[in-house]
């Protein structure tokens, strides 16, 4: 019995020794000023504070790689969650056998791998004779993310009292007025957690990102840290640069969590 | 219904008003007058129609034909929140991110009324229904009677002209339905409002109502004063919906004289046929029970004797195999022989609304008709061919009901069932949407699916 249990919990911590190695080597190598990899020149900030002061190799791109990334998970993510959210009511809304289609409509961009939507987008921007760049890739993304969004949404409406739209209207709210006072209080937190949901896929994106950036020298993190890995090894500043990127995500993962934990216990 | 004398008294006007949803028709032909200041209670089971003519009221749907008038204006194409009507719902709709207040301030808001008036209205209504200091509470801290309460306020605090209901006690237990049933009966007399309610429950109905409104599968069968349908329902669906009651089929010998149970029995009934079949109604509590004496008018043996708090309540079995709902302040013991008198002022004779089946159907050919969505087979008719439209008569007693839809030529849903004192009376509801009625001793309940078969000698075949 008690080797079991031994047996159990070591296999349990060797799955997430695997799983967290990679992240832990990176973090720990950002700590120290070497080349590469596997070289470890003690302890120093240098990688950080080089970041922050421009002195890296290639700190002007990679400035612009993080500004372009935030800026488009931000305009990306405002658009589907608005998008999204105005869907989830329609679909909501319809009849079946539409809604059950629809909604099988809406599931398909989130099973499809996203090389097949990188490539059908870029097909698609070329074919209309689309130059390549900012809004192409905002578009890409805002297409990707919807649906997330819709997902997120669409329980909350589930659980909704159908009768309190009703109650609005009844109480001399116009049709516009009952959405904007009653339903989008109701449906807020499926907003708020697609619109998180919609950044981080933004965010994360890769090859979406490839196939519709065109060649402008538009760059994400993703797409520069790719480049730059294929140029001669990656710039060690980016070790840093993943170490805070991984904080950052840790820390709203625990905060969405948190939230989410209260949300039910309050239910 | 009757043609109002004076329109300017009626604040609701419904005027022919029929409503589909796709192929299936909800309300066929209502009409409906409603007085200022009237408590109108729409009362009918599950899907008779009830709260779809309720929503046509307030406007969340649409007639599908007819009209509806609120103090003489058309008003069937205003959307809902341009008429001067609230509605109080039956699970509250209470808005779950605003607090007591703020549910209750949203209408005068929408109006612009200043935030002094508004303070004013909303404590003005917390206090009629009882709720003062729950101003700041969270709608989902408070109990299912509260949450009422709250939304009675907020329909009320915009002081409409009507006040819809959609049966708003019927999530509440029972001691707070009786409490609540009073203090909306109150509320209505001390603000004056039209109040329209609606409710599957009788009892509710009898309490609250100044008017009731008898519906059953999309038709208003019967309105009145709560005294008047319970003392004179119109039908057996009437009778057996509102209260206990013993339906027994009867024929009238002559003006206030009707037969039924072998017996003769004094009426105040008049201007029937002579021998014409009628329904009898006679309500439980006006049986008078006694111990076996020569006198009475009938004799039979208790085979049943529950104590129901104020009353016992008995069924007893007549010699002659009738079985009588019975309600006594004495008790009877069980087997002990009694005897039963019934005063003429206490029978209510009902007009029959058929006597036999009649349906439509269509020869297939000589020995075959269509009808009630099977073909049926049939006996030769001197005069009537295949394809010719016919009419078909059968009795009661001679439609069969089978265990196996495959066992009938047709098939249907058993859908409302009535105990005439020694078989039941069944109405039968076929897949192809017409309605057959039947009588049997066996016992079936209501929703089961049943195969229908007619003896070809039991059918009466007539040219259309």
């Amino acid at each position: 019995m008690n080797l079991k249990k031994i047996l159990a919990q070591s296999y349990l911590y060797l799955l997430l020794l695997v799983l967290y190695a990679p992240i832990a080597i990176i973090i720990i190598y950002s700590f120290t000023n070497s080349g590469s990899i596997g070289q470890w020149k003690g302890f120093s900030l240098d990688l950080y504070t080089n970041l922050f002061t421009g002195q890296a190799q290639h700190s002007g791109t990679i400035y612009a790689a993080i500004a372009n990334t935030i800026f488009i998970a931000i305009v990306a993510a405002t658009c589907s969650t608005l998008l999204g959210s105005l869907a989830a009511v329609g679909i909501f809304n319809m009849r079946q056998p539409w809604k059950k289609s629809i909604q099988f409509v809406n599931d398909i961009p989130m099973i499809n791998p996203d090389i097949i939507t990188g490539i059908s987008l870029f097909l698609l921007f070329v074919s209309l004779g689309i130059t390549q760049g900012y809004i192409t890739v905002i578009l890409a993304h805002i297409a990707f993310c919807t649906p997330y969004v819709v997902l997120s949404v669409t329980p909350r409406l589930t659980r909704m009292n159908p009768n309190i739209y009703e109650a609005a209207l009844d109480l001399g709210a116009t049709p516009f007025q009952a959405f904007r006072k009653v339903i989008i209080p109701e449906i807020k937190p499926g907003m708020i957690s697609g619109f998180l949901l919609a950044f981080t896929l933004s965010i994360d994106d890769f090859a979406v990102t490839l196939f519709t950036k065109g060649s402008n020298g538009l760059e994400t993190l993703s797409t520069f840290i790719y480049a730059d890995a294929r140029k001669g090894g990656l710039t060690p500043e980016l070790r840093s640069l993943a170490s805070i990127i991984f904080v950052v995500v840790l820390v709203l993962l625990i905060i969405l969590n948190r939230k989410s934990s209260k949300s039910v216990k309050e239910q | 219904m009757t043609v109002p004398a004076d329109e300017k008294d009626y604040i609701i006007e419904v005027d022919h008003v029929s409503k589909s949803f796709g192929d299936k028709q909800v309300l066929d032909d209502i009409s409906l007058f409603v007085r200022k200041g009237e408590f109108v209670t729409i009362l009918g089971p599950s899907g008779c129609g009830k709260t779809t003519l309720l929503r046509l009221l307030a406007g969340f749907t649409q007639v599908s034909e007819g009209s509806i008038r609120l103090q003489g204006q058309d008003i069937t194409a205003i959307p809902p929140y341009r008429r001067p009507m609230n509605t109080v719902f039956q699970r509250y709709a209470l808005f779950p991110h605003l607090n007591v207040y703020e549910n209750i301030a949203f209408g005068l808001k929408l109006k612009d009324t200043s935030s002094e008036e508004i303070d004013k209205q909303v404590r003005r209504v917390l206090k009629i229904v009882g709720m003062t200091d729950y101003e700041e509470r969270a709608v989902d801290s408070l109990s299912g009677g509260q949450q009422q309460r709250v939304a009675i306020a907020r329909a009320i605090v915009n002081r409409p002209q009507v006040l819809l209901l959609d049966e708003p006690l019927a999530a509440l237990d029972l001691k707070m339905r009786k409490d609540m049933q009073l203090e909306l009966k109150q509320m209505h007399k001390e603000l004056g409002i039209t109040f329209i309610y609606v409710t599957h429950d009788q009892e509710e109905a009898l309490t609250m109502s100044d008017t009731i409104v008898v519906m059953n599968k999309g038709r208003i069968q019967q309105i009145g004063k709560p005294t008047d349908i319970y003392n004179e329902p119109v039908n057996p669906f009437v009778a057996d919906f509102i209260g206990d009651s013993n339906i027994l089929n009867g024929i009238m010998k002559q003006d206030r004289l009707v037969q039924f149970m072998y017996h003769d029995f004094e009426c105040v009934d008049e201007g029937f046929q002579p021998d014409e079949h009628v329904d009898v109604v006679i309500r439980p509590e006006d049986i008078y029970i006694m111990p076996r004496n020569n006198s009475a008018m009938l004799n039979g043996t208790v085979q049943s004797c529950i104590f129901k708090g104020v009353h016992y309540e008995m069924t007893v079995i007549t010699d002659h195999g009738y079985e009588l709902l019975i309600q006594d302040y004495n008790q009877f013991e069980v087997g002990q022989e009694v005897s039963l008198i019934i005063k003429p002022s206490d029978i209510h004779v009902m007009r029959k609304e058929l006597n036999s089946n009649r349906i439509d159907g269509t020869m297939a050919d000589a020995t075959h008709v269509e009808m009630l969505g099977g073909t049926f087979e049939c006996l030769p008719t001197p005069g009537i061919e295949a394809g010719q439209d016919v009419t078909v008569t059968v009795q009661f007693p001679k439609v069969d009901l089978m265990d196996y839809t495959d066992e009938g030529a047709a098939s249907g849903t058993v859908s409302f069932i009535l105990y005439k004192g020694n078989h039941y009376h069944l109405t039968i509801t076929t897949d192809s949407g017409e309605d057959i009625y039947a009588d049997t001793q066996d016992v079936w309940d209501d929703g089961d699916i049943v195969g229908i078969r007619i003896l070809p000698e039991d059918m009466t075949i007539q040219a259309r």
